[in-house]
């Protein structure tokens, strides 16, 4: 009988075996991303190789040979002839400069508070979930900048000094950088507005304004508006009549945005459906009425990538306004570089690194905030 | 029916002229206007005034006057002695040499990282985001500044130079190379490459007709290249070789001040022009990179699909299918790119590389003519801005896509 069986029958099932290990975990992960075929190994080698020739020099500048306490020149000088590395004793020397300018050192403690009150004010307002929206929106866009105003400029009532003046030519570094990119977005963003909503008119005088100031600022560069802030417009003011340099550069860059930010909320005003004023209409809702409770809200919330990322852009434009004669952190940055008291060969290369960390930062935060809002707003296309 | 007809024609009768919208929007208008001519009038009246008490005279005679300042590089005749308005029009070559430079070089590198973003190896894909992020997040001012002051002052020397091939040399004086020397004979070469570029257009359309009606293919690259890189070449031995290369002269003997690169000979780049257009260019980069991925990740993997289904091969699949879509999306945003990095080549005034502004910069102080130098600005970067979107809106009314 056991002879004459020539087959056999499986009653249970075979274990699946094992995936091949050249095909699972960090080996097959490299085989099939890293080495699939010749080329691509080629391509590895030469990526890692690039990598290594840039982070390599970069550590052994900014870590390993980086000198971090010191009081003056000496300690950063290259030893024995050798390559120095960066001088962080400076930055740290410098640092209350690159962050106040030269606030008078006794009164940046509100400075310190404008700060403060803006990270408050700026951070429920960028999370989501957190409530009170709108009582958080009038505090920050409102209330915000009449407190600041008065804690970074001074106040003075009836001639009883409550906090002493400090004079915009001696503001400087990060806060110069901020006041002007704050101020520029905050109030660009209702100017915008207007300027969207003119150049969506039906009425063809108010279309064409809107329609060339926009382009008119978005045709030229940001350094010649500056320029024509700091040199013509006094000669259209009257005799007399002087505006603080800081304001000058304050209008123009308010300007120049808000053609910018026009475009943007264009954007989001064409991606209302015409149902929506169609619907506002039938409530009996007039223009800005329908404006203001159903359009705008929805638009705005579709294009707040778009205003980060116009953020972004003039964040990092405000360092031109070193080229007109004002320190902001970049200005604050290189007018250091004369100090002989620091001037070593790494200096400069110390002094640009830290500001492009300054500026990665809040760059990148911002970028990955508008990526992340992108994510939460794009629900049409999600299941 | 009467009574229909007389509610319609009493109803704007009823309705107060306060709430007709035609009226209300007639008077915005006027209001809109009223307000800008007083303000412009008020803005012409002081800067009159103004301009009076300073004595300054507006108008345009100053172009004429001497400049008396030199310019580091100029691409046209440009000498102490010319006029305003020449050294405006130098200042204004360099920024179409710096944007055309720029542009050129952006282009290959932004392409060429963008797609290695998409790239399936890790690495690749890995550096590149890295490179994107990295540059686009700090201020081009301060990339302009690390290429200048941190870079290209850590080169060696006057009296001394790196050499590529022993073609190119570096120094911190600039980047040095062959000059090319044309000879009486030399025009030939440029009719030649005219005609080689007429030729390749018109064998391209007949390649495309006959392809429509035939479906035979003709190999038109092969034939472009020949065309345009062959017909020059064979008119230069014909012509008897009219252009010669003059090499930069280093001297290394001789009195310690006349040693390193003799002066005017070979070509020389100077470093405000280097690391202008190396920061422009990777900057921009960036930001093409960017729309180069957008572009190509706009294209449904459907159409590769597809592609592949028919039995076109890898090759072909992008270059007849991916490519043309990806191309609709890319191109708009990226002339508004090219644009932006002519307009950014204005921070050249922050080395003092002598462009439109820069130069422009210089004739404000001298002269105080404010608002002719500021409007001679405006005008140039308006002008070309408006050029490239009216090049943009002829382009994607062109590639727009025919809905039947």
């Amino acid at each position: 009988m056991a002879s004459s069986q020539m087959f056999q029958i499986r009653t249970e099932e075979a274990p699946t075996l094992p995936a091949p290990v050249s095909t699972t975990g960090v080996i097959g992960w490299m085989r099939q991303n890293l080495f699939s075929s010749i080329g691509n190994t080629i391509l590895t080698v030469i990526g890692i190789l690039i990598a290594y020739w840039i982070i390599a020099p970069f550590i052994q500048f900014a870590f390993i040979d980086a000198v971090w306490t010191g009081d003056n020149r000496e300690a950063c000088l290259p030893q024995d002839g050798g390559h120095s590395g960066a001088c962080w004793a400076y930055v740290e020397a410098y640092f209350p400069q690159f962050i106040y300018g030269r606030y008078p050192s006794v009164e940046t403690w509100r400075v310190d508070i404008v700060y403060a009150l803006f990270a408050l004010l700026l951070v429920p307002l960028a999370i989501p979930s957190v409530p009170y929206k709108r009582m958080n929106a009038i505090l920050f866009l409102i209330v915000f900048p009449i407190v600041a105003y008065f804690l970074l400029t001074g106040l003075v009532i009836g001639g009883t000094v409550i906090l002493p003046i400090v004079e915009t030519a001696v503001w400087g570094g990060l806060l110069v950088t901020l006041v002007i990119a704050v101020t520029g977005i905050v109030a660009s963003l209702p100017l915008g507005i207007a300027l969207a909503l003119g150049r969506r008119s039906q009425m063809p005088i108010i279309k064409l304004v809107s329609i060339i100031f926009i382009e008119f600022w978005r045709g030229v560069p940001l350094i010649t508006v500056l320029f024509m802030s700091s040199v013509m417009l006094p000669l259209f003011l009257p005799e007399g009549v002087t505006f603080d340099k800081l304001l000058r550069v304050l209008i123009g860059v308010t300007l120049f945005s808000a053609a910018y930010m026009a475009e943007v909320v264009r954007g989001g005003l064409q991606a209302i459906p015409k149902g929506q004023y169609e619907g506002a209409m039938a409530l009996g809702l007039r223009f800005w009425p329908m404006m203001y409770l159903i359009i705008l809200p929805q638009a705005l919330k579709l294009v707040i990538p778009g205003i980060v990322n116009t953020f972004i852009g003039l964040f990092k434009d405000t360092t031109l306004v070193l080229i007109v004669g004002m320190f902001d952190l970049l200005g604050q940055i290189q007018s250091s570089f004369t100090d002989p008291t620091w001037s070593t060969p790494s200096q400069g290369h110390t002094g640009y690194l830290f500001a492009a960390i300054v500026f990665f930062v809040f760059c990148f935060g911002m970028s990955r905030y508008s990526i992340f809002m992108e994510n939460k707003l794009h629900t049409g296309h999600k299941r | 029916m009467s009574v229909m007809e007389q509610d319609s024609a009493g109803a704007p009768a009823r309705a107060s002229l306060m709430n007709d919208p035609k009226v209300r929007g007639y008077f915005y208008q006027v209001l809109l206007v009223v307000l800008l001519l007083t303000f412009g009038y008020i803005i012409v009246t002081n800067t009159v005034a103004n301009l009076e008490r300073q004595n300054i005279a507006s108008g345009w005679g100053f172009l004429g006057n001497t400049a008396g300042f030199g310019i580091i590089q100029s691409l046209a005749s440009y000498s102490e002695t010319s006029s305003y308005g020449q050294a405006i029009f130098v200042g204004f070559l360099n920024t179409l040499l710096v944007a055309v430079v720029g542009i050129f070089c952006a282009t290959i590198v932004g392409f060429v990282v963008g797609i290695a973003r998409l790239s399936n190896n890790w690495v690749i894909s890995r550096l590149a985001y890295c490179y994107v992020e990295l540059i686009r997040n700090v201020p081009l001012l301060l990339q302009i500044f690390f290429w200048y002051f941190a870079v290209l002052r850590a080169v060696p020397g006057k009296r001394e130079k790196w050499s590529l091939f022993d073609t190119f040399h570096l120094n911190i004086a600039g980047l040095r190379g062959p000059k090319p020397i044309w000879e009486p004979g030399a025009e030939f070469i440029g009719y030649a490459l005219i005609i080689a570029i007429i030729a390749t257009v018109a064998v391209s359309r007949w390649a495309r007709k006959r392809q429509e009606e035939t479906g035979q293919q003709f190999p038109m690259f092969w034939t472009a290249v020949g065309l345009i890189v062959g017909l020059p070449v064979i008119t230069y031995f014909i012509t008897g070789m009219p252009m010669q290369l003059e090499h930069p002269n280093f001297v290394e003997t001789g009195p310690r001040l006349r040693q390193g690169f003799e002066l005017g000979v070979g070509m020389n780049l100077i470093p405000e022009f280097l690391a202008l257009t190396a920061a422009l260019a990777i900057y921009t980069a960036a930001f093409i990179a960017e729309i180069v991925r957008a572009g190509i990740q706009a294209v449904s993997h459907g159409q590769t699909e597809a592609a592949h289904a028919l039995g076109i091969r890898q090759g072909p699949t992008l270059r007849l299918v991916i490519i043309p879509q990806a191309m609709r999306v890319i191109i708009p945003p990226l002339t508004s790119q090219y644009l932006n990095l002519t307009k950014n080549s204005s921070l050249a005034v922050a080395i003092a590389f002598p462009d439109l502004v820069s130069v422009g910069g210089t004739v404000l102080n001298q002269t105080g003519q404010a608002i002719e130098i500021i409007g001679i600005w405006m005008a140039v970067y308006l002008s070309l801005s408006l050029l490239t979107s009216a090049f943009m809106n002829w382009y994607n009314q062109r590639m727009a896509l025919v809905e039947r």
